[in-house]
């Protein structure tokens, strides 16, 4: 193994699972430095930041304390006690953050209707499927776990940290969701157009039908909201005007609506809607419905963005659309709409100055080579810079996550991974994943390296249960 | 169409015949031959279409007149030993996929040949990462699913793209071919069973044929009986009567086309040896996921594989396969090649450059992963004296790129086939 460990990974002890229980101690009770790293921090303080040669990642209860560079005879300050990780010759990068994949046996949305916001993908997800340890193999971080496009609204999905509980695989999906304060569960709203969700009856059949269908569930959302807010002020008002108990309980709220709740939390910008849009007229359909209803919108997979990069541009300068989250697969087509998709989409995107994420649509693409989607945007043009922010800071803003992940910056969570090298290139690999200072994973235990690489044994990875697929 | 028109269409034409006896000069910082080490400063000279001398260029005088392309790297032409570009379409569309035919168990007479469509734009899209040679055809699914085809990634016409027809007849077992006859084959017990009885049955049919010609030629004909025959036997068919799907099926038991089975888990593996132990034919795996299991048997009894695309989904029978196993193979001593495969949804064809690529990042040597696409490709498709090495007299099938192939932000910047840029620019 080429980095020298703590003296408390060596109390470790045996198996796997020791090895990281001890360094949840660690990480949780003192602070670990990863020392002498290429380091690419993404951005400090608003601004992209140059990469370091060489220098220092200092993390502490699950937070990143600092940065400093070693160059030019630097040394840094640690308290005593601080585990130091050897990581001269590594490259550290934040997190990769993975805007849409569907690993976890998830099935959200079932055949019964097109529109379903009232369902979780959050009761469908299975945290022993071995996909989340390809998650972690990969090197990312936080994982958007979306339902299927093979709805018009295809149902809540769930924002996710890929943490070890206590230093073992999380056993609820409660010990991995990304929570928001008081709010619950973190997670958007998927939705889907063009020919995935259109079908037969209830579902719609044509592409004019899609959006009426969605236009409609959108009004009626907006009016449950005002009979919602309506109670809500008599209730307040009632209680200013010092009502009786008596009266005030006649106050009667609406009938609950789990699916306009949910969606009043789009159309208030709470949710995030993760539209699935591969053409460009596609594209535009959901700009059009976005200004319309005023939800905030991540275009997700756009075939065929490249097309309308300057019109996605100027919508996302109107603060609505969120910006473009591109799958890079290997080949155009697969499906008609999917035909002039192109290497170049995310380059495109760039130059226009729209925002640009990358998804690995796991099992699509594998969570394993998500690095891969940077290194083939830059192979298509796309700047470094741009392409390493794509997988990691760009990807947190979509998620409305930007300020607890995504660079490395003091203060936010310390979630980062150790290359063996350029995070550009194929011959790379992550050797650590590092999630709110624990190690979630480490290429030279054997269990994890049989998860990084395959082999017999590697676990049967559970296909997400995708319904209705409509006109291909 | 007006007189200009057709002077300008037979122009062109003009123009085609000319290039197809291309003359050219390649020129590259490396030059990965496949023959032996690779050539620093190293040149390669075309002429009509062949390839006439390789070596260094201080070395080789270069022809006069001649159009000199240049590039970082250059390799032969990479071979995808298995394919489904041109017979799947990029629209995946009823009308652009003849992968696969449902409508029987067993049907090795389909010739890829009938099916395949140069057209497609899957074709030109692997031809633009340096693929000049592809074994297309029909794609696993069914317990035999017809035959593949090998293609050069240009042409007009299948007639002028393809270099070899048939080049396989393709066979399934596991779960992939399931019920591909209807209710039968039902097991793994089944699919194995089904594929002896119609392999006797072309053994009989054989030697029938075979008798029945014989008989012919001492000039004696019984008409009445061959007729008979053939009703009884209905689709089995015998005497002189021709059967298509048992000639096919002769001609792998005659060792004329292999038999290329896929499987993936180690015990269907196993089964397709168990056959070819029984039949004596040449068999070549394909998929193999867990390959690295039984190695050493693959290497005692040489039985070529044509491995998975490396970022094969890892789901179903093939959840253990491994991105190591190229690696493994290596270390056995197994011939492999590495594979676009067949996929049904996105992406629509994976590109062999960049599953040779991983596997060279997990453990397979640069110059055997660059094998696994060109030269060792041409092997198992046996046509090694033709392609997959920069060799004199081979054909001109030649890829350049920009810096080291198999790295992610490398480009092609040049796809030369019998002679012939067919491809241009960054990709």
């Amino acid at each position: 193994m080429p980095m020298k460990i703590s003296s408390c990974f060596v109390l470790a002890g045996t198996g796997v699972w020791m090895a990281l229980a001890s360094g949840v101690a660690c990480a949780q009770d003192k602070p670990t430095a990863f020392v002498g790293a290429r380091i690419i921090p993404i951005e400090s303080a608003g601004k992209a930041s140059p990469e370091i040669e060489r220098g220092v990642v200092i993390v502490k209860d699950g937070k990143i304390v600092s940065i400093a560079s070693l160059e030019k005879g630097a040394d840094y300050n640690a308290p005593d006690g601080t585990t130091v990780i050897d990581c001269k010759g590594k490259t550290i990068m934040p997190g990769i953050v993975d805007t849409h994949s569907h690993v976890g046996g998830i099935g959200a949305a079932d055949g019964s209707g097109t529109i379903q916001p009232s369902v979780r993908v959050s009761d469908s997800l299975n945290p022993f499927d071995s996909g989340f340890r390809r998650v972690v193999a990969g090197g990312l971080t936080t994982i958007n776990v979306m339902p299927g496009s093979g709805h018009l609204m295809g149902g809540q999905t769930i924002y996710m940290k890929m943490r070890m509980k206590d230093g073992k695989p999380a056993k609820r999906m409660e010990d991995l969701a990304v929570f928001i304060d008081d709010d619950g569960v973190a997670g958007g709203m998927k939705m889907a157009n063009g020919t995935n969700p259109m079908r037969d009856p209830p579902f719609s059949g044509t592409r004019g039908k899609s959006a009426a269908m969605v236009r409609e569930q959108y009004i009626k959302a907006q009016e449950y909201g005002v009979k919602v807010k309506e109670y809500q002020d008599k209730l307040a008002k009632a209680k200013a005007d010092g009502k009786s108990e008596e009266e005030i309980n006649k106050i009667k709220p609406p009938a609950r609506d789990l699916g306009y709740e949910a969606m009043d939390e789009v159309l208030s910008g709470k949710r995030i809607v993760h539209h699935h849009t591969h053409r460009a007229d596609d594209i535009a359909t959901v700009m059009r419905l976005s200004k319309e209803f005023g939800f905030r919108v991540v275009l997700h997979h756009v075939s065929e963005a490249w097309k309308v990069a300057d019109e996605i541009a100027a919508a996302q300068k109107e603060g609505k659309v969120l910006g473009c989250s591109v799958i890079v697969v290997d080949s155009p087509g697969g499906k008609l709409e999917a035909a002039e998709m192109s290497f170049a989409t995310a380059a495109t995107l760039e130059k226009a100055g729209v925002r640009v994420a990358f998804h690995t649509d796991d099992w699509i693409t594998d969570s394993r080579i998500f690095l891969r989607s940077a290194a083939l945007g830059v192979r298509a043009g796309m700047s470094r810079a741009g392409a390493l922010r794509a997988m990691t800071l760009s990807g947190a803003e979509m998620l409305d996550l930007q300020k607890r992940v995504g660079s490395l910056e003091p203060g936010k969570d310390a979630d980062l991974i150790i290359l063996s090298g350029d995070p550009l290139s194929v011959y790379t690999h992550v050797e650590q994943t590092w999630v709110e200072g624990n190690k979630v994973f480490d290429r030279s235990n054997a269990d994890d390296l049989l998860h990084a690489v395959g082999g017999f044994g590697a676990g049967r990875d559970q296909e997400p249960y995708f319904c209705c697929f409509g006109n291909q | 169409m007006t007189s200009s028109k057709f002077a300008a269409a037979f122009g062109l034409l003009l123009c085609t015949g000319l290039a197809l006896a291309q003359n050219l000069v390649v020129k590259g910082k490396t030059v990965h031959t496949m023959a032996g080490g690779a050539i620093t400063d190293g040149v390669v000279i075309i002429k009509d279409g062949k390839i006439a001398a390789v070596g260094k260029a201080s070395d080789i005088k270069l022809p006069d007149g001649v159009k000199v392309i240049e590039a970082a790297v250059v390799t032969p032409g990479l071979v995808d030993a298995r394919g489904t570009v041109g017979v799947s379409g990029l629209y995946n569309t009823k009308h652009d996929s003849d992968q696969l035919e449902r409508s029987a168990a067993i049907q090795p007479e389909m010739r890829a040949i009938d099916a395949y469509n140069p057209m497609d734009k899957l074709v030109e899209w692997v031809r633009g990462f340096g693929i000049t040679t592809v074994n297309t055809g029909n794609a696993p699914g069914a317990l035999v699913s017809g035959q593949t085809i090998v293609v050069k990634t240009t042409g007009n016409t299948v007639d002028e793209a393809v270099i070899l027809s048939p080049a396989m007849v393709t066979a399934t077992i596991g779960p992939g071919s399931l019920e591909s006859g209807g209710k039968a084959p039902g097991t793994r017990g089944k699919q194995v069973a089904m594929l002896r009885e119609e392999l006797i049955k072309a053994k009989e049919y054989a030697e029938k044929r075979k008798a029945a010609e014989a008989k012919k030629k001492a000039g004696v004909e019984k008409k009445e009986d061959t007729k008979d025959e053939s009703k009884e036997e209905g689709k089995g068919g015998g005497g002189d009567s021709r059967n298509l799907r048992l000639e096919m099926l002769s001609d792998v038991l005659d060792g004329k086309v292999p038999l290329t089975i896929t499987v993936n888990r180690a015990q269907d593996i196993e089964s397709a040896l168990r056959l070819q132990k029984e039949f004596g034919f040449k068999l070549i795996l394909d998929m193999a996921a867990e390959s690295y299991l039984v190695a050493d048997q693959l290497k005692a009894a040489s039985i070529p594989v044509i491995l998975h695309p490396t970022m094969y989904r890892a789901v179903g029978e093939a959840e253990n396969l491994s991105f190591e196993t190229a690696a493994k193979l290596k270390k056995a001593g197994v011939l492999f090649a590495i594979q676009s495969g067949y996929e049904g949804y996105v992406p629509k064809t994976r590109v062999v450059l960049f599953e040779a690529a991983l596997a060279a990042a997990n453990g397979l040597k640069f110059d055997d992963a660059l094998a696994s696409i060109t030269i060792n490709a041409a092997k198992i498709l046996g046509l090694e004296a033709r392609i997959g090495s920069l060799e004199v007299g081979k054909d001109a099938d030649l890829a350049l790129y920009d810096n080291d192939p198999l790295e992610y932000t490398s480009h092609c910047v040049g796809t030369v086939i019998d002679g012939k840029v067919v491809s241009e620019g960054k990709r």
